[in-house]
């Protein structure tokens, strides 16, 4: 299983890479959300800067809609849902696959989007430690979300509006919890974040396990 | 009704969840006619 | 809300050709033309009566409220509603369970029909809800953690429902619907839970005082509520049951109907051989 995860994700991300839609377009995309988070709100109050955590995962959120229908769209084209099929990997594998190569390529939209906070926000890095575990935690329950509902949607021709009406909802707790842990860390109060990052661990490990379970059926029956 | 405090709120409550049910139920049926018309007996089993 | 498919190719004068490869025979004899059947008419004449009961003891039989006055008459609908909304969806996801254990169309159908009731009651109890806390709370919207899980119920069950009204291949859709069904129990466990939690830390008095105690006529009126709402409910679930089978058997003739005339029109290109 371990080893189909490496070649798919190994796969997806050599997709990602030679069409740099996500460096040219989804990056530019998240950060240009920052900024209109700055126009809609009031810049010069320190607004922005109490309200960073929340922003900044709703960015990620918004960014990460558009890696994970990237891929999804992937096994789109030409038969590649049959070779999969057909291919004797493991579906769990794919589907660990997938989703680490979209949590690769969260993670670096989540950095972009950290740098864009502390430069634009005016934040104050605070709690490193809690900030790394909640993020990772959260990134990956993104990525198993996410991979999961990408497969729901995938080939249909309504897959980009439906992807956000199915998902944004799923992640709600997500947004929840990031959000918390985040702001105890920035506010100097890790231990009221740890909780939180439970909540995400355990998100991400239940999707990670239902993804993996569920992909096989999801391949074969359709 | 006789005197009542959040009249207002009440028939509001209590009439828009009846209209709802109704204009639901009449669809489902209406939508049930349409469609037995194209489905052979053999497939109604309930009837 | 119709689907696409299936309303649009109603014995059309092109399906009287290959009568015989298709059975779309024309309703009548005997079976009749509609989604009703005894058990279901006994359903309906119980459903209406107990509507009436409640009614009676809702508004007219049962005291005001030393808290909230008359506006608890609202809870009578509200209460039972969002208890068969939370069935609505276990039902759904016992359904898709079902169907990727067994499938067979009737569970399918079963998971689709439950969803779409789920929802006609989640709408009630929104809307229900919100008349009661305007003049209990002062506003229509607050983000009490019931609220807003409910609110998000209420997208998911619109998301599982755009998707199962996709025009696309049957068994993908069937499929895709099941997983997605089989999570909508869990999701909504899982987003009220981290709800609740999310508001526990903000607000912890002023909206605990949901539930006052209710004792003697008020309780009556909720039981008959509960059993109101409930006749209506499973009377809805029947019905919106046969239609969504109707909706499945419709899709398949159709596709049938297809099938048959691209076979007679490829048998008439090539009109030496017999058709097969």
């Amino acid at each position: 299983m371990w080893r189909d995860a490496a070649l798919v994700a190994g796969r997806d991300l050599r997709v990602e890479l030679r069409s740099r839609v996500t460096t040219n377009q989804v990056a530019p995309f998240s950060l240009l959300v920052l900024v209109l988070f700055a126009f809609a709100l009031d810049p010069d109050r320190q607004l922005l800067e109490r309200l960073a955590s929340g922003l900044y995962w709703t960015a990620v959120l918004f960014a990460a809609l558009l890696a994970i229908s990237r891929s999804a769209a992937i096994d789109e084209t030409d038969g590649v849902r049959d070779a999969l099929r057909l291919s004797g990997l493991d579906p769990a594998g794919v589907f660990v696959g997938k989703a680490a190569a979209v949590a690769v390529v969260l993670l670096a939209l989540e950095l972009l989007l950290g740098v864009g906070v502390v430069v634009l926000y005016g934040v104050e890095l605070a709690g490193a430690g809690l900030v790394v575990v909640a993020g990772l935690a959260a990134t990956v329950a993104v990525a198993a979300t996410g991979t999961l509902y990408g497969a729901l949607v995938s080939g249909l021709r309504v897959r980009e509006t439906l992807l956000p009406l199915l998902l944004l909802p799923v992640l709600a707790p997500v947004l929840i919890g990031a959000t918390r842990a985040f702001e105890a860390a920035l506010a100097g109060v890790p231990a009221d974040g740890w909780p939180w990052c439970g909540l995400l661990a355990g998100l991400a490990v239940l999707y990670a396990v239902a993804g993996a379970l569920a992909y096989g059926t999801l391949l074969e029956g359709s | 009704m006789i005197a009542m405090t959040h009249a207002g709120y009440i028939a509001a409550g209590w009439g828009g969840a009846a209209v709802l049910i109704g204009a639901y139920a009449a669809w489902v049926l209406r939508r049930g006619r349409a469609l037995s018309r194209q489905v052979p007996p053999e497939e109604r089993r309930w009837s | 809300m119709t689907s696409p498919t299936s309303t649009t190719v109603t014995g059309a004068p092109g399906a009287d050709g290959h009568a015989a490869d298709t059975p779309r025979a024309v309703a009548g004899r005997g079976a009749p033309g509609h989604t009703g059947s005894r058990a279901s008419r006994v359903l309906g004449i119980l459903a209406l009566g107990s509507i009436a009961l409640l009614v009676l003891y809702g508004l007219v039989w049962s005291p005001a409220d030393a808290e909230m006055a008359d506006s608890v008459r609202l809870m009578y609908i509200h209460v039972p509603a969002a208890s068969f909304m939370y069935a609505g969806c276990f039902i759904t996801t016992i359904a898709s369970a079902m169907w990727l254990r067994r499938r067979t169309p009737g569970w399918d159908a079963l998971a689709g029909a439950s969803a779409e009731v789920a929802l006609v009651f989640t709408a009630i109890t929104l809307g229900t809800g919100s008349l009661w806390g305007r003049p209990t709370w002062g506003t229509y919207w607050t983000w009490d953690a019931r609220l807003t899980s409910t609110a998000l119920l209420a997208t998911l069950l619109v998301g599982y429902l755009a998707l199962r009204r996709l025009d696309v291949d049957p068994t993908a859709r069937s499929t895709r619907a099941a997983v997605l069904g089989l999570l909508l129990v869990p999701n909504v466990i899982i987003v009220n839970r981290s709800v609740e939690w999310w508001r526990s830390l903000h607000q912890r008095s002023t909206l605990v005082k949901l539930d006052p105690t209710i004792e003697g006529q008020m309780l009556v009126a909720l039981m008959v509520g509960f059993l109101a709402v409930g006749l209506v409910f499973t009377w809805l679930l029947v019905h919106r049951f046969r239609v969504a089978w109707l909706e499945y058997q419709s899709e398949r003739l159709d596709l049938d109907l297809a099938l048959a005339e691209r076979r007679a029109e490829a048998g008439h290109h090539t009109d030496v051989e017999a058709p097969a």
